[in-house]
Parts: C-alpha cells; structure tokens; sequence
C-alpha cells in the first residue's frame, strides 16, 4: 500500500509553522539556475522497519511518516538507530523487515511479477535520484578538486552537460560562500569549508530529500555555526523534505518542524521542537535533554 | 678486465632484451592485475572465484618453473610458443597474479565512506569503481608496484636458462670466451644495479604525483611495514 | 599427446630426491637470511652516519640485483679466489645472503612501525635504553614481522629453481633432467609445478592464520 500524501499525524507544510519567508517562490528567471530544488517533493514512510547488526537489533517494527516538505529532527542518544535510519533511506544498508517509502515507490523493494522482491541495483539507482546525504566526515573525494567533486555527479549520473554543470556548480558555491574556493583541493580546505563544499555537492544532484547525518560533529566549535547558519538558509529558502540527526539542540529546535525522541530504536515522542524542548512528556526525553545540554 | 670492455657493445645488447623483456612483462602483468584484482574486490562469488583462482595458481608457481613449462612442455600438446614470448607469459602471469593482490588490497583499502558518498551521489557500480575507488587506491598501489617492477626486472634474468640472449646470457657467453669470470659478472651486476635505480627513480616520480594529485604530502624517509609486506614476493597484500 | 601415469610415475623417486634438496636449500638458505639481516639492521644503526650508509647501500646492492647472477658470482668467482664451494653450498650461501637484505629491510620497518607513543611512555616512565628496546620495542616489533617473514620464506622456496644455474640438482632441475632423458617433459614439469602450487597455497593459508593471530591494531 502506497502511503498518501500526507498523514493525519503529520503536519502539511502549509499548516507548519514556519517563518512566511519558507515558501517565497524563487524567481521565475533562469530556473535552471537557482541552486535550490523546487516542486514535487516526495514523503517518506516508515513500516513496520527491522534492521539488525548481526545479533542486535537497532531498529524494532519502526513505523513513522515524513511529510513531503517536512523538516524532520532525530535526537536520542546514541546506538538509538537515528544514524541507521538516515543510512537505510540512502540504500547505504539493507533492511532486514518491512517496508520503506520515498513519495508512492518502495525504496527497499520493487514489484515484479506482482510480487515484492528486493530491490535491485538498478532500482536503487532509480529512487537514489531523490535522496541526498551529507556526511559526518564530509567525504569528498579527494583525488578530485572542489569543481570536481560538485560536477562529478551531475555529469555523470544526471547527464547534464559540462557547461551546466560547472554554470551550477558556481551557483552553489557561490551561496555556501565558497566561490574562491573552486579550485582548491580539498585538503586544503579547513572542516567547516569542506562540509560546505559537501552540502553544495549533495545540492548539486537536485535531491528531494536531504538527510544530514551529524553534520556538524566532526568540526571545530568555532566552525560550528557557519555550517548550521547556512543549513537554516538552505531550509528556509527550499522546499526539500529534511531528516536531520543532531546533537546540537539549538539547531534542532530552529531547523525543524517535528522533533523524534528515538532510543533503542523506536520512537519514544514526538511533537513539535517547542514541545519535545519546552515541555517533554516522556521521562526518558528529560533525561537525555538534561545530560545533551549539560555538556 | 679490456676482453670485457671490449666486449661492453654485447653486454649493452643483452641489457636491451632485459629491459624490452621487463617491459614487456610489466605491460601483461599490469593488465592482468587490473583485470583480476578489480574482479576479486566484486560481491559477485563468480568473479571473485575467477579472481582467486587467477592468484592462488600463478602466485604458487614460480616464474621459472612456468617458463620451463610453456617452453618445454606445452609445445608435447601442440602449443608452440617462442622463447621470448614463453618467457613474457611467463613473467607476465607470475607478476600479474602478485599485482592483482596488490590492486584488491588497495581498493579494499580505500576509506568505506568514500564508496558511500560514491552510492549517495547515486555514481553506478563501475562509475564508483572508475571515478571514485581505483584513483584512489592508485596512490597505494604504487609503492608495492615499485617493488613489484624491480622484482621483474630482477626475474628476467632466468631467461637466459631458456637461451634468451639477455644480459645474463651475454655474461655467460663472456665469461666461457675469455674467462674473465669475476670482471665480467661483477660488470653485469652494476649494470642490473643501474637498471633497478633507473626503475626506481621512475616510480618515485610516478608516487609524487600521485600524492600530488591526492592533496597528501609526499612520503619522506623508507618504506613502512606495509609495503615491505606487499612487496613481499611471497603471498602479501596490501591491508 | 596424452599423459602417462606409468611413466609419471617412474620419474617420482627422481622429483622426490630434488624436492629434498629444495626444502634443504630453502631451510637453510631462511636461517643465514634470518641472522645475516639482523646483522644489516643492527649495522644500519651505528654512531657513524657514513658507515650506516655504506651498509645501506651495499644492501640495496645485493637486493636490487638478480639472485642469478649472484649465485653464479658465488659459484663461479669465488673459487678462483681459492675458495671453492660444493654448488649446494654456493647455493643457500647466495639464497640466504640475497634474501637477508629482505629481511633487514623487514627488521628495520618493524621497529619502525612500533608507534612514537610507545617510546615516549617508556621515556615517561624513564625506564632504561637497554629495557626499552628489550621489553617494550623488540616483543611488538616482532609480532608485527611474523608473517611478512613467513612471506619471505614462501619466496625463498619459490626462488630455489635458480639453483638449477649453478647446475643443483634441485626439484626443477631433476625433473628437468629425467625428462630430458627420455624428451618426455611434459609429466615432470607439470608434477613440479603442481607442487609448488600445492606448497604455496597451503603455505599462504598457514601465513593467513598468522596474519590474524598477530593482527595489530
């Protein structure tokens, strides 16, 4: 069963709170141009999901729903499966039961014959086209420079000319302020310029979906809020269906719509940031916050 | 020790067969590395198989006792092979089999994340493997490969057992005409050594810009144990 | 031409008395090969800059060029220089002392690859220079050379054919001759190279497991 549109728990974009500025169209000028994906953004559904890690199970018959459009926190402590999650939706792993949704197409299986089989990898490849990543550890690849590493796919995987993708490549760099930077390696480049250049490359293969997995972990604090300031631009001024996972309450609670409390691999509450942060129902959710922000 | 230097014209004749032998080899054994190593880092178990049966039986015989075969053996089943391109075949199959071991390590080594940023870029299986994984296990391949060369390079000089007119054979030629027999060797000896720091130089350039190309310094100072190990013309690997 | 198993059977008393001499060689040959690079490595590490550097380069020498010629240069120099050697003789000198610049080169990467920080704690500790190296340096150096070492030995049998230059009868060499004999190559050749491909395959499985077992890090 596809999943619908949108589901009762979860909110339309329209009726999320966000700032007026969220859904301002770009100008209807050189679309082609604007570095920002638009339009038909496509949900995301979870059913009855199992993976395991040989005899550990990280995620239990986990269910839940993301809204086209919807900008989407994970929290929890850590071994909680949040991490598993944004890997599964990027086919980086295999679930072991259940089912996952993109939009009204199954990411992890597909019909043939009328019956469900796993995926193979030329479906992956299929519904990869909606999904993009942005790492810890930034992963760019280094035996390319920064042009490089945003044209690659584009090129190669979207079949865009290399004019084009070069035009957009500058477009991106130009609004993660990296626009100097074009032909620098990247080791040359400090960790928050690196994960900026890794943000323009994800942008780059026009996602659907973005899933930022801990994107600012791994980066010196004083880096920490460049990359947090340009990602709330990114989420304000697109209309990608976000999943993030975060240690950094603060950004959680001004990126998002909805916030997921995990541990052990379900889902312990969930509501908007100003409830999970303000007033959170559940004991476990006030004992993780409490040890988060004590540090 | 003047019956040898007039006789250097021969030697330097001898050492032009090693060197078109080496590269010959080279050229076959870098081919079949590719080929076998990138097969045996598939999650297919056909190619994997075809991979490891590749390695484990060119690996295990050593480069002589091939030659000897192809030379005089499989010519009694009506293969008939020349003496230079048994030995080649030879070389080539032997070195192959070591490089291709040297090729799966390398690309087995490459960072797991970056294969997935290849997958989260959506780059198909042999776009990951072509733009992604191979350039960068190149930078580790190079220093096994550097032992590897020499070691062929080293290796040639069994041809001359299957009457290939290298720079061996030319020595023993020298060394019944006039029985200058320590001038002659000890000359052929520096001109082997030669040859080896010419190989060398050569791979050390091919190694600086490769870290060039990667962004890393250049390594300083000698070889880690890891390279030690895969050079190892016994069964190592690199990782 | 189809294989004969009589006759094949006929020349492996002959393969079986060469294959003797190879393990003897190659045994032989690894103990010299094992002694002589420790005597490298330690004469690499002298107070005297240019002595260590001499040392380096006669050792880069002897490893960069072909063990062939370096037996025929034991066998067939040395007894004008009134040393004569029986060809065995020659043989595992020349083996042992081709392949001790190997070992050196594994020695020294060894030591080499014992993390700073473990010469730092010990400095921490201010133990004793001797007892550094004794029980700090030395035991993880060695565990982390085992299996390269091994290497080095299944590449000693592999290279024990070249014995055949300096006319030791060795297991290529008696199959070689007894096929000669009768101009049937054809079953001892491929016997030969069964067993090396048996020996090595085995023999790497063997340097596998100690691969694992003294898998650092």
């Amino acid at each position: 069963m596809p999943p619908t549109d949108t589901t009762p728990e979860a909110p339309t974009p329209e009726e999320a709170p966000k700032t007026p500025l969220s859904k301002t169209p770009l100008p209807e000028t050189a679309p082609s141009k604007t570095p920002l994906p638009h339009g038909d953004t496509p949900g995301i559904r979870f059913e009855k999901v199992v993976k395991r890690f040989g005899g550990n199970v990280v995620l239990r018959e986990l269910d839940f729903t993301v809204a086209p459009g919807e900008r989407v926190t994970l929290i929890g402590p850590s071994g909680s499966g949040k991490t598993t999650i944004l890997r599964l939706l990027m086919t980086l792993e295999k679930v072991d039961d259940g089912v996952i949704w993109i939009g009204d197409r199954s990411l992890s299986h597909m019909e043939r014959g009328g019956r469900r089989v796993p995926a193979n990898e030329k479906h992956l490849h299929e519904m990869r086209k909606q999904v993009g990543m942005v790492f810890q550890q930034f992963n760019l690849f280094p035996n390319m420079n920064v042009l490089r590493n945003l044209t690659e796919g584009p090129v190669h995987v979207l079949g865009v000319s290399r004019d084009e993708a070069v035009e957009r490549a500058r477009g991106l760099l130009d609004m993660v302020g990296l626009a100097d930077k074009i032909d620098a390696h990247p080791s040359q480049l400090s960790g928050g310029q690196q994960q900026r250049v890794a943000i323009a490359r994800a942008l780059a293969m026009q996602p659907k979906v973005l899933l930022l997995d801990e994107v600012t972990s791994a980066l010196d604090p004083e880096l920490v809020v460049g990359v947090q300031d340009l990602l709330r631009d990114i989420a304000r001024q697109s209309d990608l269906t976000l999943l993030c996972v975060t240690h950094e309450m603060h950004f959680a609670r001004d990126i998002s719509d909805r916030v997921l409390m995990f541990d052990q691999g379900q889902i312990v509450e969930e509501g908007p940031p100003e409830q999970i942060f303000g007033d959170p129902a559940e004991q476990r959710t006030r004992d993780f916050l409490q040890a988060v922000l004590a540090t | 020790m003047s019956d040898v230097l007039d006789s250097f014209p021969l030697l330097l004749r001898g050492s032009w067969i090693t060197l078109q032998l080496t590269v010959y080899s080279a050229v076959l054994a870098l081919a079949l590395s590719l080929l076998f190593g990138v097969l045996g880092t598939t999650r297919g178990l056909a190619p994997r198989a075809v991979s490891r049966f590749y390695v484990e039986f060119f690996r295990g015989a050593p480069a002589l006792v091939l030659m000897f075969w192809f030379f005089y053996s499989l010519p009694l089943i009506g293969l008939r092979f020349t003496p230079m391109f048994a030995a080649v075949l030879a070389l080539g199959l032997n070195y192959g089999a070591y490089g291709a071991e040297v090729v799966r390590g390398s690309i087995n080594a490459v960072p797991k994340a970056q294969y997935e940023a290849a997958v989260a870029l959506n780059l198909t299986p042999a776009q990951r493997m072509r733009r992604v994984l191979l350039p960068q296990a190149v930078a580790l391949m190079l220093p096994p490969f550097g032992n590897l060369l020499i070691e062929l390079m080293k290796a040639t000089a069994v041809v001359s057992l299957v009457t290939i007119a290298d720079l061996m054979f030319r020595a023993q030629q020298l060394r019944a005409a006039t029985g200058e027999t320590a001038a002659v060797f000890a000359t052929i000896l520096v001109m082997y050594f030669v040859i080896a720091q010419l190989l060398q130089l050569l791979v050390r350039y091919l190694e600086r810009r490769t870290d060039r190309m990667l962004g890393r310094r250049p390594r300083k100072g000698q070889p880690e144990l890891r390279t030690v190990a895969a050079g190892a013309p016994g069964v190592g690997g690199v990782g | 031409m189809s294989w004969d198993w009589n006759y094949t059977g006929e020349i492996l008393p002959d393969l079986l008395s060469g294959l003797r001499i190879t393990i003897a060689a190659t045994l032989l040959g690894y103990v010299i090969a094992l002694v002589l690079g420790l005597v490298w490595t330690l004469l690499q590490r002298t107070p005297s800059r240019a002595f260590n550097l001499a040392v380096h380069w006669v050792a880069e020498f002897i490893r960069s060029t072909p063990l062939l010629v370096q037996l025929a240069f034991v066998f067939f120099v040395l007894p004008g220089w009134g040393l004569t050697l029986s060809a065995l003789t020659a043989g595992i000198i020349g083996l042992g002392v081709h392949y001790s610049t190997y070992t050196a080169e594994v020695y020294r990467a060894g030591i080499a690859d014992v993390p700073r920080g473990q010469w730092e704690a010990a400095t921490a500790l201010n133990l004793p220079r001797r007892r550094v190296w004794r029980s700090v340096i030395l035991p993880q150096a060695f565990r982390r050379v085992i299996p390269t070492l091994g290497n080095y030995l299944i590449a000693m049998f592999k290279d024990s054919p070249l014995l055949m230059g300096i006319t030791v009868v060795e297991l290529l060499n008696s199959a070689y001759q007894a096929g000669a004999k009768s101009l049937q190559l054809l079953e001892p050749l491929t016997v030969v190279a069964a067993l090396f491909i048996i020996v090595s395959v085995v023999s790497s499985l063997i340097i596998r497991r100690l691969e694992r077992r003294y898998a650092t890090n």
